[in-house]
């Protein structure tokens, strides 16, 4: 690990109503390098990534105890801008979710809604989010085409750019390719390992191939517990936990 | 019979009379039209569309009511359209869920039930007494407006809940607001969808009767309301008016109603025109509805 931990997430307890999710987690993420957050599903995979831009202040019931750090701040202190706080942090969902407009348009929105309306300026984010995205050569004909009309992998790719063009320091994804085909995946894992050089990211999946192949550090969940969290190879290697171990040799899950 | 021939007896029946009511359904429609179209079509004409209304069948016109209907349907977008748009907005994207809002929805829900007429009485209590608008196209508007609100709220809400959460992710997770986020995102992609409940809406308030007769509407109008716009030949030229709005009014609807009460038979005739003339509109505003409404399912 080098540099300074980005989110220090210290005793986290969260609810949705009554329900206890997540049970005193303690973490660290690392600048600079994936972290996966890997377990079975229903675990709180999803719950403990929403908590860090804070996606989960959607849902009515949601509740926790416990503190994350982000940066040496109080991520949920009241004097926390969330819009700000989003645009440091940005997120790519499960299922490719573009806007409904051109492809142009997308990566352009983060800006827009910032105030930018210099066409040339836009024009130069956009490509070089896309460049960045792994996607500039195959859309660079038609960014005036709606997004729908592009591939599931391409348009997580530009979902992936879209995030980028609002010049994110954190990256979040929440199974990024669970929705994708195998030759789909192996693009959007490379550009996790491209972006690593420049990103703190942090992947859920309950793939351990995937966890593998692109993190750093892994952290297995279970059950809303926090089981194990060690470098990836050492954990694929020598898990310390018997349900590590049984996650890993496919057990369950 | 075994079970199994009973069964697929069952099913032919079934078949033929649902077969039976569908047709009956069409039929009476058919013949209705049929009707109508006999009856009105050759007094369909020029002068039939431009004239004001005549104690002679053959020299009265609708002029005075397609204009006045045209009049009250603007006065009611107008009105509506906005207010409506805006409680739905409230209500799906930002209202708590709690009693109060609770509450509020089920009245919306009750309101959009309640027979035509109540609104009527209700616009002729608020807006023509005690606002002292008296009969005049803005009360008649407002009515129908009141008439068509709980329908254009229910429809808006609708459609914003079509929208899936995962575009309101999209543009929060970038940091845009709750409200750029309705702004942007949320009302272009509902926006068909909102268009096309309005204007179902309307195309069904453009047919009431009953609350503008409450209110008073008058049925006999040899004249336009004064147009808005006028232009004179000395400064300022062009000149602006409201009072129009102000002005007393008949809708087609209303017109009709007047000509088929009437005894002689070229009065029936004209209803009967006057009938191919309203639903003419309905169709074409249904049209509209229903393309829009195709169009954006290809959507997602
Ligand atoms: N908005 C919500 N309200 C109530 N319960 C919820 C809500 N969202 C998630 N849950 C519950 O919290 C638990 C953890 O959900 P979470 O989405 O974090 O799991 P996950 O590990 O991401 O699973 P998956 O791999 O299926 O995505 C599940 O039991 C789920 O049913
Ligand atoms: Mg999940």
């Amino acid at each position: 690990m080098s540099g300074e931990t980005v989110f220090k997430i210290q005793n986290l307890n969260t609810f949705y109503g009554a329900k206890q999710i997540l049970k005193k987690v303690n973490l660290d993420i690392p600048p600079k390098a994936v972290t996966a957050l890997m377990g079975p599903s229903g675990c709180g995979k999803s719950t403990l990534i929403r908590c860090l831009n804070r996606m989960n202040d959607l849902v009515l019931n949601f509740r926790y105890e416990g503190d994350i750090i982000y940066k040496g701040t109080d991520l949920y202190a009241s004097s926390v801008d969330v819009t700000e706080l989003r645009r440091e942090i940005g997120m790519v969902f499960q299922k490719p979710n573009p806007f409904p407009k051109s492809i142009f348009e997308n990566i352009a929105y983060g800006l827009r809604i910032q105030g930018v309306k210099d066409r040339d300026y836009l024009s130069g984010v956009v490509e070089e989010s896309l460049k960045r995205g792994a996607l500039w050569e195959e859309v660079k004909e038609r960014l005036n085409d709606s997004a729908l009309a592009l591939s599931g992998g391409q348009q997580q790719r530009l979902c992936i750019a879209r995030a980028l063009a609002v010049k994110p320091e954190v990256i979040l994804f929440d199974e990024p390719c669970s929705a994708l085909d195998p030759m789909a995946t192996a693009k959007i894992e490379e550009l996790i390992l491209e972006l690593k050089k420049n990103y703190t990211i942090a992947i859920v999946t309950h793939n351990t191939a995937q966890a593998a192949r692109v993190s750093d550090f892994t952290a297995f969940l279970y059950m809303g517990d926090l089981i194990e969290f060690e470098p990836t190879g050492k954990m694929f290697t020598a898990p310390k936990d018997s349900r590590t171990e049984a996650y890993l040799t496919g057990k369950f899950g | 019979m075994t079970r199994n021939q009973w069964s697929k007896f069952s099913d032919r029946v079934f078949q033929a009379v649902g077969l039976f009511t569908t047709f009956f359904g069409l039929a009476v429609l058919a013949v209705l039209l049929y009707d109508v179209f006999t009856d009105g079509f050759s007094r369909l004409n020029w002068q039939f569309i431009m004239s004001y209304p005549s104690r002679k069948p053959e020299q009265a016109g609708i002029l005075a009511a397609w204009g006045g209907t045209i009049w009250i349907m603007v006065t009611t977008a107008l009105f509506a359209i906005p207010i409506g748009i805006g409680s739905g907005i409230y209500l799906e994207e930002y209202a708590r869920k709690n009693r109060l809002t609770n509450f509020i929805e089920i009245n919306i829900a009750n309101l959009a039930g309640v027979p035509s007429v109540i609104y009527g009485l209700l616009g002729l209590a608020i807006f023509a007494r005690a606002m002292k608008l008296d009969r005049g196209v803005i009360t008649g508007g407002m009515t129908l407006g009141l008439l068509v609100l709980p329908v254009i709220i229910l429809s808006t809400r609708e459609a914003l809940r079509a929208v899936p959460s995962s575009i309101r992710e999209a543009s929060l997770a970038l940091g845009a607001t709750k409200w750029q986020t309705v702004r942007y995102q949320v009302l272009p992609a509902a926006l068909a969808n909102i268009m096309t409940g309005i204007i179902l809406a309307m195309s069904r308030a453009i047919g009431e009767t009953a609350p503008l007769i409450a209110i008073g509407a008058l049925t006999y109008i040899p004249f336009l309301p004064t147009s808005p716009v006028s232009v004179s030949k000395s400064a300022p030229f062009v000149n602006f008016t409201l009072q129009g709005f102000l002005d007393p009014f008949t809708v087609l609807p209303i017109q009709i109603f007047n000509w088929v009460s009437r005894p002689q038979k070229g009065f029936l005739v004209n209803a009967a025109a006057g009938i191919i003339v309203l639903l003419l509109i309905t169709l074409f505003m249904n049209a509209i509805a229903i393309y829009l409404r195709h169009k954006n399912q290809k959507r997602w």
